[in-house]
C-alpha cells in the first residue's frame, strides 16, 4: 500500500451549487484517515480545478456536485486535464460524489471517472477504493 | 527523469515544477540531486514570509498581496503551509481556498504544503521548494507559515522580509508574542481592524517597539505597524509599501548579504543534523537502542554517556 500521508487529494466543488456539507465531510474524513487533503471550496470553475491539479501535483481529484450539472462539468474538467497531459486513471484518480443518477454515473465511469459515490456512501468504502487504486497510478509505479 | 523535469521547469512548465516539489518533499536523495542541479539557477527571488497566530488572516492577506505583486509585473510563487496531524499523519490544507482566484493566472504558482512533523512553522522541504520556484522564475515568493504561537520562528531563517500578522483582542497574548515572534518581525500587521480593540493593539505594539529602541537603532530598521482589513483590501497598499521599503532597505545595504549568509549557515546546520540522524538510523537498529535504554533504566549508564556511545557507533569517531 502507498503511504497515505504521501497521497495528495484535492476536494473541489465545481459549478455554482453551494451544497458543501458532503465535500467537507469527505475532506475531513480523508484527513483523519491520514491523507494530505487540499480543500478548494465551492464555486470553482473547471479551469481553476485543472490548474490546481497541476500546481498541487495531486493524486486523487474528488469532485462533489449536487446541482445536477455533473454531465457538463465533469467532462469539461477531464478534457482540460487531458490538454495538460494529465490522464484520468493513469496520472490521477478522479472520484465524484453528490446527487448523480446511476445512468450518468455509468457514463462518467466510461469517460474516466474512477467511481461515483452517492449519498450514504460509507467512508470506509471510499478510503478502500483509494487505497486499492492509487498504487496503479504511474507516479506510484515509479514510471513518471 | 529528474534531468528532463528540470529542463522543462527551466522553460516554465508548471507541471514539471510541481512534480519536482513533490520529489523534494518525498525523497531526500532526490531532493539532494535536484538542489545540486538547479542551485546555480537560484538566488534571484525575493522571499516574503507571512506568519502569525491561527486564523489571523494570513491567507487572505497573501491573496491581496499576490494582486499587488502581479500588478507590478512580477512572477509570483506561494508556498502555504498547514499542519500535519501528529496522530494520523493526515493534513487538511486550507490556505489555497483564499487565493483560488489567482490559480488560473499564468504568472502565479501556488503550492500547499503539510508540515509532516516539522515543528518550526514550516515544512522540512520548504526551503528546497523555494529554490525550485526561484529557479522556475518567480520574482517574489510568499511563504505562509502554519498558525504560530511564539516559538515557531523558522521563517526568520527562510524569508528576506518577515511580516507578522496579529489581530485585535489577543490581550495577554501580545505579551506572549513579544517573547519569540516579536523579535523576528520586520513588519507588524494588525489585521481585522474592523474589530474592536484594533487601535489599542496598534498602540501597544508601537509602545513595545519604542521600548526596544536600542535594538532597531543598531539595525537601522524600525519595524512599522500597519493596520489592515484584509477582506476589504483596506491598508493593503500601505502594507505593500512597507514591504517594498524593507526590501529597498535590505537591498541598498549589505544587510541582504548578511541575511542570506545567515540563512545558508542555518541550512547547512539543518542538513548536517538531518544527515547525522539518518546515519544513526542506518547504523543502529531498534535493538541496539533498546539495549541502551535497558542499561539506562538499570542505572548502569547515564543518558549522556549513552548518547556518546550512539554517536561513536554511527560516526566512527569519538565525539
Ligand atoms: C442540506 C441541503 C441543502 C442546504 C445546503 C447546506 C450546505 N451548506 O451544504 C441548503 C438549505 C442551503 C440547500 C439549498 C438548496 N438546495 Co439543497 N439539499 C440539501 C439536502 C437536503 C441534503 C444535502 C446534504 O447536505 N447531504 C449530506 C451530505 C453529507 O451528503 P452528500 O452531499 O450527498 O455527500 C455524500 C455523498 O454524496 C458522497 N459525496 C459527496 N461529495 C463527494 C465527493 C467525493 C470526492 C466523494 C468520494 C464522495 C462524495 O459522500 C457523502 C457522504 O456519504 C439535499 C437532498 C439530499 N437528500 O441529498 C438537497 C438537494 C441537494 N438540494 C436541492 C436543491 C434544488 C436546492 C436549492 C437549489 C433550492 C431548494 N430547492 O432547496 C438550493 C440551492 C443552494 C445553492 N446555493 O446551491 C436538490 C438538488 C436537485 C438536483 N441536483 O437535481 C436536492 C437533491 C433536494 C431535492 N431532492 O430536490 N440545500
Ligand atoms: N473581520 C475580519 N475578518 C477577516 C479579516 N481578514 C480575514 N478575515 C477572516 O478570518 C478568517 C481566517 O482568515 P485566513 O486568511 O484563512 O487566516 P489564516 O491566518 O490564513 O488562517 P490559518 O492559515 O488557518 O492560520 C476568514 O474567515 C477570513 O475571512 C479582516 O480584516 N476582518
Ligand atoms: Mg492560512
Amino acid at each position: 500500500m502507498v503511504k497515505r500521508s504521501k497521497v495528495r487529494v484535492l476536494i473541489a466543488k465545481p459549478g455554482l451549487d453551494g451544497h458543501d456539507r458532503g465535500a467537507k465531510v469527505i475532506a475531513r474524513a480523508l484527513r483523519d484517515a491520514g491523507f494530505e487533503v487540499i480543500y478548494t471550496g465551492i464555486r470553482q470553475t473547471p479551469e481553476q480545478i485543472a490548474e490546481s491539479v497541476v500546481q498541487e501535483d495531486i493524486d486523487v481529484l474528488g469532485l462533489s456536485i449536487l446541482s445536477g450539472a455533473h454531465m457538463v462539468l465533469i467532462p469539461k474538467i477531464l478534457k482540460l486535464l487531458g490538454e495538460k497531459g494529465i490522464k484520468a486513471n493513469e496520472d490521477v484518480l478522479v472520484l465524484a460524489g453528490g446527487i448523480i443518477p446511476p445512468d450518468d454515473a455509468q457514463e462518467l465511469e466510461k469517460m474516466g471517472v474512477g467511481r461515483v459515490f452517492g449519498p450514504g456512501s460509507p467512508i470506509e468504502e471510499i478510503i478502500g477504493f483509494i487505497d486499492e487504486t492509487v498504487p496503479k497510478l504511474k507516479k506510484f509505479r515509479g514510471e513518471s | 527523469m529528474i534531468n528532463e523535469l528540470i529542463e522543462r521547469m527551466l522553460k516554465g512548465d508548471k507541471r514539471a515544477t510541481a512534480r519536482l516539489i513533490t520529489l523534494v518533499e518525498n525523497d531526500e536523495e532526490k531532493a539532494r540531486e535536484i538542489v545540486k542541479k538547479i542551485y546555480s539557477n537560484t538566488g534571484r527571488a525575493y522571499i516574503i514570509g507571512i506568519t502569525g497566530p491561527p486564523g489571523s488572516g494570513k491567507s487572505t492577506l497573501v491573496d491581496k498581496l499576490i494582486k499587488k505583486a502581479r500588478d507590478e509585473g512580477n512572477i509570483v510563487g506561494v508556498i502555504a503551509i498547514d499542519p500535519t496531524s501528529p496522530f494520523t499523519g493526515g493534513a487538511l490544507l486550507g490556505d489555497r481556498i483564499r487565493m483560488q482566484r489567482h490559480s488560473t493566472d499564468p504568472g502565479v504558482f501556488i503550492r500547499s504544503m503539510a508540515t509532516r512533523g516539522s515543528l518550526g512553522g514550516l515544512a522540512k522541504a520548504t526551503n528546497d521548494a523555494i529554490k525550485i520556484l526561484d529557479a522556475y522564475g518567480c520574482d517574489i515568493i510568499f511563504v505562509e507559515t502554519v498558525g504560530v504561537g511564539q516559538i515557531e520562528v523558522d521563517i526568520v531563517k527562510t524569508a528576506d522580509t518577515v511580516v507578522l500578522v496579529t489581530v485585535p483582542g489577543l490581550g495577554d497574548d501580545i505579551q506572549a508574542i513579544k517573547a519569540g515572534l516579536m523579535e523576528i518581525a520586520d513588519i507588524f500587521v494588525v489585521n481585522k481592524a474592523d474589530k474592536e480593540g484594533a487601535e489599542a493593539t496598534m498602540f501597544e505594539l508601537e509602545l513595545m517597539l519604542d521600548l526596544e529602541k536600542d535594538k532597531w537603532q543598531k539595525s537601522g530598521w524600525r519595524p512599522p505597524v500597519v493596520s489592515t482589513i484584509a477582506f476589504t483590501n483596506k491598508g493593503v497598499d500601505e502594507l505593500w509599501g512597507a514591504i517594498n521599503e524593507h526590501m529597498e532597505f535590505l537591498l541598498n545595504s549589505d544587510k541582504i548579504e548578511e541575511k542570506r549568509k545567515f540563512r545558508v549557515g542555518e541550512e547547512i546546520k539543518a542538513i548536517v543534523s538531518s544527515k547525522i540522524a539518518r546515519k544513526i538510523g542506518e547504523k543502529m537498529g531498534e535493538d541496539d537502542i533498546a539495549v541502551l535504554i535497558e542499561m539506562i533504566a538499570k542505572r548502569e549508564i547515564d543518558p549522556y554517556s549513552a548518547a556518546d556511545l550512539v554517536l561513536e557507533k554511527a560516526l566512527g569517531v569519538k565525539v
